[in-house]
């Protein structure tokens, strides 16, 4: 058992190569949704019911997807009405599209526990829609949100293994690879799990990081 | 025009999606509750092993878990069909989740109803049988609605090992036919519907617990 793990880790660029792979996925991921999430969570907090329900009704569909099915439309529907990607571009739309709306719902879950005199305050002291957002309600939403927005970042990661099937060199993709090459599949396999598991421990513990700050912040 | 032959396949593909899912909850929970038991008593070495195997299937995607399962299981030296695989791969994953929901709720439980239970007389295991485990499985269960609504949306790892799910169904379909939007709109349509009624179950029945038991 010990010499197939050394067997598999001779393989090591391969489970590199799909780490890093792995890792900006993620990251572009996390960046980009969350931008755009902050532009989808104002229809989602509208006062307009219809804006606030058909933003709800697409917020809710993508939601209630699994990502893998998500990453076949993109990778098969898209072509199929004249849209061509390639398979990372189709990757990374899926995964930006599907955790923008994950993003959105928590960002507008922390809205609504957020005291409506915070936005009546700042209305009061003249602070137009943007730096409303940007000084009063941006910050908070993101420190009360810091904690389920990390638990998002692990469940991206996670998903992101989903797109070995759509050809992704990412690190289960790789990890099937370095099976497929020298058949020790159990040893292979730990190893991956262990990178993932290095992985979703670096965001907990970023997460308790920015967490500690913020909390010094406050006592400030 | 719907195609109803398609139609009947993936409603097809979605019993195989759901019957895996739901033996793999009766396997997961019950197993989920074993493991965080270990840990709330504390038992020595068990606890500290229980504790990392939680950690890391926390942490590892299904599909990287499927395919250990899949490739690794046998290349032990034991036969597995996909659907065994299958079975292992989502109840393991559930368990740890389950764990984890079951330690929370049980930790979460008034010291001074274990104290009382103690008072008079019984034992540990009694206490836990008789007090703490009719009112913790309550708190637990809008946390375990939400892990099955998980548990689906990650099923279709299993069709990469041959199950054929309804998402397996669907691509099989969309090979078949050249035209693969009907089969997987009508797949997310599918997966949306059971998601849907999973939170409303959830919420029928705490508000029938609600009524019950006066508390979730």
């Amino acid at each position: 058992m010990i010499d197939h793990f050394v067997r598999a880790l001779t393989q090591w660029p391969l489970f590199l190569e799909g780490f890093l792979n792995t890792v900006w996925l993620c990251v572009f991921t996390a960046i980009v949704s969350l931008l755009l999430a902050m532009l989808l969570v104002v229809p989602l907090m509208s006062r307009l019911l219809p804006v606030r329900a058909i933003a709800r009704l697409v917020v809710d569909s993508v939601r209630s997807v699994p990502f893998l099915l998500l990453a076949y439309m993109a990778y098969y529907c898209l072509p199929a009405i004249g849209i061509s990607l390639s398979s990372w571009a189709a990757a990374l739309i899926t995964l930006v599209v599907y955790n923008t709306a994950y993003f959105a719902e928590i960002l507008r879950g922390a809205w609504s526990h957020l005291p409506p005199q915070q936005e009546e305050g700042g209305r009061a002291f003249g602070f137009t829609d943007i730096k409303l957002f940007v000084y009063i309600i941006g910050p908070q939403l993101f420190i009360a949100a810091g904690p389920i927005l990390g638990n998002q970042l692990i469940q991206v990661i996670k998903d992101s293994a989903f797109l070995m099937v759509i050809t992704i060199p990412e690190l289960t993709f790789k990890a099937n690879q370095v099976q497929s090459i020298l058949f020790v599949p159990f040893e292979t396999f730990i190893i991956a799990g262990c990178l993932y598991w290095v992985l979703c421990n670096s965001v907990e513990w970023m997460v308790r990081r920015l967490d500690q700050a913020a909390e010094m912040r406050r006592a400030r | 025009m719907i195609d109803w032959g398609m139609i009947a396949n993936l409603v097809g593909g979605a019993v195989t999606t759901l019957w895996i899912s739901s033996v793999s909850i009766a396997i997961g929970a019950p197993l989920g509750l074993i493991l965080a038991m270990t840990r709330v008593w504390r038992v020595p070495v068990l606890s500290q092993g229980v504790a990392v195997f939680v950690s890391i299937i926390r942490a590892t995607p299904v599909i990287t878990l499927a395919l250990f399962v899949f490739f690794g299981i046998p290349a032990m030296g034991l036969t597995l069909s996909p659907t065994v695989a299958a079975l292992i791969t989502l109840s393991v994953n559930t368990s740890a989740f389950h764990a984890e929901i079951w330690r929370a709720s049980i930790m979460d439980f008034p010291q001074n109803q274990s104290e009382a239970a103690s008072a008079f007389g019984m034992t540990r295991l009694q206490a836990f049988r008789l007090i703490v485990l009719p009112q913790a499985w309550r708190a637990s269960l809008p946390p375990m609605v939400n892990e099955m609504t998980f548990l689906i949306k990650s099923s279709p790892a299993i069709a990469v090992i041959g199950v054929v799910d309804l998402t397996r169904t669907a691509s099989r379909i969309a090979a078949y036919t050249y035209d693969p939007l009907p089969p997987y709109i009508s797949a997310a349509i599918i997966y949306a519907v059971v998601v849907f009624s999973l939170v409303r179950a959830q919420r029928v029945i705490e508000r029938m617990i609600v009524r019950r038991y006066g508390v979730l």
